[in-house]
């Protein structure tokens, strides 16, 4: 199994589609995360219903089994290091973003947090620089 | 004429550049407050207001005035994108705002509510400014009894009119006059309710209670409910409204205002009437009656302009009788006694330029807030995605330094604390906070009115009726009180069973989120 960590953005479709591909390529499922911690009124990472109807619908039509959580209330960090503990789950797929070392020490960073803690293999993408 | 010069007076002192810095400050912190739901300019004006103790208080009530106009834009701007009023004043707003935005009219929306609230704000301040040193005239030559009894009206219909059950309204108001008690009798120096405690013999500082109810109990209120869904926000790029938008929209601001003045400037005050009659009148008078429902502009622009027009007219009995009839009026009066000022019928005799700096700050604020609101609106939406924890320590910790800097007495803070609980106690069974600050407010105000009275009468109770205004008065208490009655009794009229088409919307809303 793979595990997705989605956000709404270019960031998390980049990680979508590598996560797709590498998900064919090893012929394994996919799980897909979108998270919020639901401390803000607003939250443009956590996905509206439209958006996470189109991202089903781009699973469905890549042909790969999938799951879709979306999880409130929780660490995103955390959220994603639980799905890796299962035993099945042999990849985290991620996207990364930069961050001022401020902006890092105000509100820290998951993705770094991750890369760190996590036992498993992380792939870590980019959107296209387009 | 000798008000326009007073007037001309108070924008020289208002247009100095650091009374506009203090302006700009207000207005940028109200909107701010006013598109965070939860925080009001109530909570904001309660916070600043130990903050404010060493500015000079014409440049502390330019801020408060632009705080006061700016919770408006601030709230509207919610309630269209989020489809979450902050206030109920602003309910109205959402049904047809949330719509348009959903329909991709965001941008229009968010236009006409800020250009509606500027025209509405605007005459609503002239008039103001028009008929507020005529009631304080005509009011000095009221009596004890009369004014008691405008007191108690508004007592009254603050308690029973608005929000949506009489019973919670007076439990919350009784607590407030309970509060209101505490410390020494003035008649008879006797201590009252003060548990034995040498400290309470004061009373209890307006400030402590304020702050404590709007700010520590929403964070406690926050608190026990914090990790939530987010909300769906509705991306939002530069306001601004085509011709035909323009054309639909001017009649409903004018309509709106001329809605909202009246019933404002009322001792019951409220904006959640006007602004519901004004959506009735712009629905039956529409071209586009089909549009209501679905995101009609004039929707969105008679509600508005009445909000805020009903917003200015509750200055009307706050600087000519003293008389706070919504939250933030009610914490500026606090202000004024906080820097000496008698607030009542003499307000505009004692102290001329104050007021009318204040009344000059009101059109400036309002300008300020048209000029800012426009280019902004996107960066206001942005501020939604703060996080609360950050949001509410930044509170607590300005309400604990607040309450400690009005005696620097450690008592306070425990007293902050348990009034807080009160709030949080509030917020969870439903009970409306405004009777309770109005109830501490008055409450003193009240008893003194009824023993002098009662004193010249020679303890005649008799003697409280004695004057033609008070008995008026009484009269249109009542009637205030039984027309609900009466209104049931009679069939139900179309407006009525809108009333109940347009809540159960509401409610279904509620339910919803």
């Amino acid at each position: 199994m793979i595990v997705i960590g989605y956000s709404a953005d270019a960031f998390g479709r980049a990680a979508l589609e590598h996560g797709i591909a590498e998900a064919k390529l090893r012929g394994t499922t996919l799980l897909v995360i979108n998270s919020t911690s639901g401390e803000a009124y607003v939250d443009p990472r956590f996905a509206r219903s439209d958006e996470v109807h189109d991202v089903e619908r781009h699973l469905q039509e890549c042909g790969v089994e999938f799951e879709l959580i979306q999880p409130v209330g929780v660490d995103t960090a955390v959220e994603l290091l639980k799905a890796m503990d299962r035993d099945d789950a042999e990849l985290l797929v991620i996207g990364i973003r930069h961050r001022s070392p401020v902006g890092k020490l105000l509100l820290g960073s998951v993705s770094q947090h991750l890369l760190l803690e996590c036992p498993k293999p992380i792939l870590a993408v980019k959107p296209d620089e387009r | 004429m000798e008000n326009l010069d007073w007037l001309i007076q108070g924008f020289e002192q208002a247009a100095t550049p650091m009374n506009l810095l203090y302006a700009v400050i207000g207005v940028l912190l109200g909107t701010a407050v006013g598109v965070l739901p939860g925080i009001g300019p109530a909570m904001t004006v309660a916070l600043l207001l130990p903050v404010t103790y060493n500015v000079s208080p014409s440049a502390a009530f330019i801020m408060f005035a632009g705080i006061f106009y700016g919770g408006m834009y601030g709230g509207s701007t919610t309630s269209i994108l989020l489809n979450t009023p902050g206030e109920s004043s602003s309910v109205i707003t959402a049904i047809e705002g949330n719509k348009m935005a959903k329909a991709g009219r965001a941008a229009q929306a968010l236009a006409t509510a800020a250009i509606g609230s500027f025209i509405a704000g605007t005459i609503g301040t002239a008039l103001l400014a028009a008929f507020a040193p005529a009631i304080s005239r005509f009011a000095v030559s009221l009596g004890a009894p009369s004014y008691l009894a405008i007191m108690l009206f508004a007592l009254v219909a603050v308690t029973a009119v608005l929000g949506s059950s009489k019973l919670r309204g007076a439990i919350s108001l009784f607590l407030g006059l309970a509060i209101g008690v505490v410390g020494i009798d003035f008649l008879t120096g006797q201590p009252r309710a003060t548990f034995g405690i040498p400290l309470l013999s004061d009373g209890i500082d307006i400030v402590i209670i304020a702050v404590a109810i709007f700010a520590v109990g929403e964070a406690l209120w926050v608190a026990a409910h914090l990790r939530r869904r987010p909300a769906d926000v509705i991306p939002v790029g530069r306001p601004w409204m085509g011709k035909s938008d323009w054309q639909r929209s001017w009649k409903p601001w004018l309509r709106g205002t001329a809605y909202g003045f009246p019933f404002g400037a009322l001792p019951a005050g409220g904006a959640e009437l006007p602004t519901f009659l004004s959506y009735i009148t712009e629905k039956r008078l529409s071209k586009h009656k089909e549009e209501f429902g679905k995101g009609a502009i004039e929707g969105v622009a008679g509600p508005e302009a009445a909000n805020n027009a009903s917003a200015a007219g509750t200055l009307v009995p706050m600087l000519s009788l003293g008389l706070p009839t919504n939250a933030t009026a009610a914490v500026m009066l606090t202000a004024f006694v906080s820097y000496g000022i008698q607030p009542g019928p003499t307000l505009f005799e004692k102290e001329p330029l104050l007021i009318w700096t204040l009344i000059a700050s009101l059109f400036i604020g309002n300008l300020l807030l048209l000029l800012l609101n426009l280019p902004l609106a996107p960066l206001w939406a942005k501020l939604l995605r703060t996080p609360r924890p950050y949001l509410y320590a930044g509170i607590l910790f300005f309400a604990c330094l607040g309450a400690l800097a009005v005696n620097v007495q450690p008592l306070d803070l425990a007293l902050l604390l348990v009034f807080g609980l009160l709030g949080l106690m509030m917020r969870r069974f439903g009970l409306p906070v405004l009777p309770l600050i109005i109830g501490v407010i008055l409450g003193p105000r009240i008893e003194r009115q009824l023993r002098q009275s009662l004193q010249l009468g020679g303890g005649d109770w008799g003697s409280l009726f004695t004057e033609p205004v008070a008995i008026v008065v009484y009269v249109l208490m009542v009637i205030l009180l039984l027309m609900p009655l009466v209104l049931k009794l009679m069939h139900r009229s179309e407006e009525t069973l809108l009333i109940v088409e347009d809540d159960k919307d509401q409610r279904e809303k509620a339910a919803q989120s």
